[in-house]
């Protein structure tokens, strides 16, 4: 049996097992779950580096009839960074969300709905069907919405109704632009769509599926939901919540536009994707920066961080000349969106290690923490330099290439706003460094354990280190590029 | 000439049931246009030909989501929480609803000739598939990963519901306590119905592989009868966490998953169906669906736990 | 004008429809109703789309709607129940689209 099916239906076996065993041994079922699905990610990443992007004909059918599933460098990269994240999540939850802390309730549907996510996740990271995509992206946002309604609270529920009315736009959207492309073309499957006649209402069924999947990643002006929605949940859902559901539409974004219909991509729209992009993360960055809870702060920043990733398609576009920069700005991209997702999940990890040992909700409670909690502060302050994209972290990686991206295709503001952002992220996590570091006496903590810190600890190191060794993952991503990656749309 | 009469009758009153339902005044109203809106959208399908189609609209569409936005209305009711607030930001919504109507019918008469290559790769294929009916053999053997997932989804949204429930109520039975009146129709219905419903339930799934039914709408007539018996008061709706019903709901994606990994060890893939087989195996899937789609839909309707009943009755 | 005409325009209005309804209406109750017209619309439309090939509607677009269908009940009793948890804590609307009550006079 492939590590590719592997990876998508041992989450999916965890949730089935872990609804039928006793409460109290579902996390136990839930972690034995979720050391095989890393165990198949890391295999199926051995497994393309060596062999190159492996494919799968579900039920041995052929397109336009069967699904196809194919995993490339990018979904493969994903799939590694959704397993650690969620195995770091996981871990944090055994405590977080055991019975006596969080409530019966909770701990009992956080199990079924984490291991949903990830079955949901490593799904879309692999699949090459329009429509399977689609039921994908269902299953992601009903768990989601259930883990932000998992505290129960006023707000809670109020985040996960807007979060749904969201999703579910979204997702009607996205499904209107599949059945427009079904009904021109006769197939669902991205490769043969490629090599497709263009049919008029493309760029009408492109249009709608950009702004259902827009809707989803949270994308200006589509963020309203995001920020009280990763506020509000649990901390260790927060850290899946932001580092990988955006994920997933993104990934679906970036192969309906560079392995489906590349030629439908119009100059304007581009320019004008970009430029909501651009706002974001200017938007994002000056929101957080006058955020008082920590958890806010951090949830701005995703919708800062989210905004880069838009801003790289016109770096890949423009006129139809073949752009020799836009690997450049695509691999960024990639690798900015890897090291947000490590970086962003050990930052709601330490933030929920600093709510549940030490009460703290508001940046004002973090002051003289460090000496509390040192290796929770120093996972964060880790976690920070990878989001304000200093070197050597895979922050600045990415951002580097997206910069030299934008400075040779001539699109420089683009270069001045990520530099701006980079600004804006340093100054709005400062103000939490600042608090930890202050020599006050800090709240009492209960104690903590160095191996619960050790958890957001080793996410960040490994955004830090995706950036320090960053040669390998440059090449493992290239696997199965699309050639609109390397030419441009 | 007759039949356009009828498709133009048809779609003046989906326009004006719809019109009503979003625009009435009233909520309960709204929800009584929309259930008339489904049943009408379901006479569509059956114009089209699409019967299979028209069953699970009727069912799943017209009569399970009706079921849904009613019950709903009532609890709401309940706590007073049913008045409109009526509509606001109405000039956007206009155009961005004019703006997404006109691009579909754009789109329509902009649609190409259809390509024939797709049918042709069907129907070369449907010899092979094990069943007779076209529909069945795509949903559950051409793209049968969608039709997994599918029923994932389902269990999902209700893990999703059950994560509604107050703290307090969490170790309750699900749903609202029913008072049905022994004896009175309700609690006949109750009586006399289910057991027809689990025949024609049965049937439709059976009849599904070569004719018209399926799973999901031989297990929305399940769930349906399972619903009448619990509303008639006749079966107590179980607490979550009860074996039985745990077994029920992820039996269907077990038998499924399994089925797919005999697939991957025997016969060459994952989820692939060898024409010898085909047919046993499907009905081996469907039937274990049947089952967790009637579990799932039926608890789906019942909703989250709600309130401390009274103890009537052993656990 | 052929009856397939008549069904994929009146399934774009009832498109047009449910998206005001979803956008406009501020019941909470009745955006997920609204959010149901869009759905059937878009599932009509493709019905007739796959009706063009004269033999019959495509089994592949009739598959993949029953699908649709199944989810969006998902998402109706999900969305549903979210309406009253939510309502009972505050109110049947999303609290930025509350209507403004008028102040009692109880001089505060």
């Amino acid at each position: 049996m492939t590590p590719l099916i592997w990876l998508v239906i041992a989450p999916l076996l965890g949730a089935l097992a872990v609804l039928v065993v006793p409460a109290r041994r579902m996390p136990a079922v839930a972690l034995g779950a979720a050391v095989a699905t890393l165990a198949a990610a890391l295999a199926l990443a051995a497994q393309v580096s060596g062999l190159g992007p492996q494919i799968v004909l579900l039920g041995g059918w052929t397109p336009p009839i069967g699904i196809v599933l194919k995993a490339d460098g990018l979904g493969t990269a994903f799939a590694v960074m959704a397993a650690l994240v969620m195995s770091g999540v996981a871990l944090a939850a055994r405590h977080e969300l055991a019975p006596d802390k969080a409530g019966a309730r909770a701990a009992y549907g956080f199990w079924p709905l984490m291991l949903l996510v990830w079955a949901a996740l490593n799904t879309v990271f692999v699949s090459r069907d329009l429509f399977n995509l689609y039921v994908g992206l269902e299953l992601l946002s009903l768990a989601a919405v259930a883990l932000v309604a998992l505290a129960g609270s006023r707000e809670a529920l109020a985040a996960a109704m807007r979060y749904l009315l969201f999703a579910l736009t979204g997702s009607l959207l996205y499904l209107a632009g599949v059945v427009l492309t079904y009904s021109a073309h006769g197939t669902l499957d991205m490769a043969m769509l490629l090599a497709r006649m263009p049919a008029t209402g493309d760029g009408v069924a492109l249009g709608l599926m950009t702004a259902g999947l827009m809707a989803k990643t949270a994308l200006f002006p589509f963020h309203v939901w995001l920020p009280p929605a990763h506020a509000a949940a649990p901390a260790p859902a927060s850290a899946m919540l932001s580092a990988l559901v955006p994920k997933a539409s993104l990934v679906i974004l970036l192969r309906v536009w560079f392995e489906a219909m590349p030629d439908a991509a119009g100059d304007a729209a581009l320019l004008v994707m970009a430029g909501l992009g651009a706002v974001a993360v200017i938007w994002g960055g000056l929101q957080a920066l006058v955020q008082r809870k920590i958890k806010l702060v951090i949830a701005y920043s995703t919708v800062a961080q989210l905004g880069y990733f838009i801003i790289a398609f016109p770096l890949t576009g423009g006129d139809s000349a073949v752009k020799p920069w836009s690997a450049g700005a695509w691999t960024g991209m990639v690798f900015l969106a890897l090291s947000h997702g490590l970086a962003k999940s050990a930052m709601f990890l330490v933030a929920g290690i600093w709510y549940s040992a030490c009460g703290a909700q508001e940046l004002r409670d973090l002051k003289g923490l460090a000496r509390a909690l040192p290796m929770s502060a120093f996972a964060f302050a880790l976690a920070a330099v990878t989001l304000a994209g200093l070197p050597p972290s895979g922050g600045f990686t990415g951002k580097y290439l997206m910069m030299q991206a934008a400075f040779v295709a001539g699109l420089w503001p683009f270069a001045l706003v990520m530099v701006a952002g980079g600004l804006l992220a340093a100054a709005y996590l400062y103000r939490p460094l600042a608090a930890l570091l202050a020599k006050d006496e800090s709240r009492a903590c209960a104690p903590v354990s160095r191996a619960r810190q050790a958890v957001p600890l080793a996410l960040a190191a490994a955004a830090i280190i995706l950036g320090v060794l960053s040669a390998a993952p440059f090449d493992f991503i290239q696997i199965g590029k699309p050639d609109a990656a390397v030419e441009g749309l | 000439m007759m039949a356009l009469s009828f498709d133009l009758a048809l779609a003046a009153l989906l326009i004006v049931s719809a019109l009503a339902a979003v625009a009435g005044r009233g909520l309960f109203r709204a929800v009584i246009f929309f259930i008339v809106y489904g049943v009408l959208v379901a006479l569509a399908w059956a114009r089209l030909g699409a019967v299979d189609v028209a069953l699970a609209e009727a069912a799943i569409g017209a009569g399970l989501t009706g079921v849904l936005l009613l019950a709903a209305h009532g609890r709401l009711r309940r706590e007073g929480l049913e008045a409109d607030p009526g509509a606001g930001g109405q000039g956007f919504a206009a155009i961005g609803g004019a703006g997404v109507a006109l691009a579909l019918g754009w789109a329509w008469f902009a649609l190409p000739e259809p390509a024939t290559a797709t049918r042709a790769a069907l129907d070369s294929a449907l010899p092979d598939a094990g069943v007779g009916n076209p529909v069945t053999a795509v949903l559950l053997n051409f793209r049968s990963f969608d039709t997994l997932l599918e029923s994932i989804v389902l269990l999902a949204a209700l893990v999703a519901l059950w994560m509604l429930a107050r703290d307090g109520a969490w170790r309750q039975r699900l749903g609202l306590p029913q008072h049905a009146r022994p004896g009175g129709v309700l609690a006949s219905f109750g009586r006399v119905l289910p057991p027809l419903g689990l025949l024609f339930g049965a049937f439709l799934v059976w009849s599904g592989a070569d004719d018209n039914g399926g799973a999901f709408q031989g297990g929305t007539v399940l769930a349906a009868s399972l619903l009448l018996a619990m509303m008639a008061g006749l079966y107590l709706p179980p607490r979550i966490g009860e074996r039985l019903w745990q077994s029920a709901l992820v039996l269907g994606p077990v038998v499924f998953i399994a089925c797919g990994l005999v697939g991957a060890l025997v016969w060459g893939g994952f989820l692939v169906l060898p024409p010898a087989y085909a047919k046993g195996v499907i009905l081996a899937i469907e039937t274990g669906l049947t089952i967790s789609i009637a579990a799932t839909l039926a608890l789906l309707v019942i909703g989250p736990p709600e309130q401390a009943h009274n103890s009537g009755g052993a656990a | 004008m052929n009856g397939l005409d008549i069904l994929a325009l009146s399934a774009s209005a009832l498109v047009g429809l449910g998206i005001y309804g979803l956008l406009a209406a501020r019941h909470l109750l009745r955006r997920v109703l609204a959010f149901n017209l869009v759905g059937s619309g878009l599932f009509l439309w493709f019905g007739a789309a796959g009706a063009c090939g004269g033999v019959g509607v495509d089994p592949i677009p009739q598959a993949l709607i029953i699908t649709g269908i199944v989810v969006a009940l998902a998402a109706s009793a999900l969305g549903v129940a979210l309406v009253v948890a939510h309502a009972r804590l505050s109110g049947p609307t999303l609290p930025e689209e509350a209507p403004c009550d008028p102040e009692p006079d109880s001089g505060s």
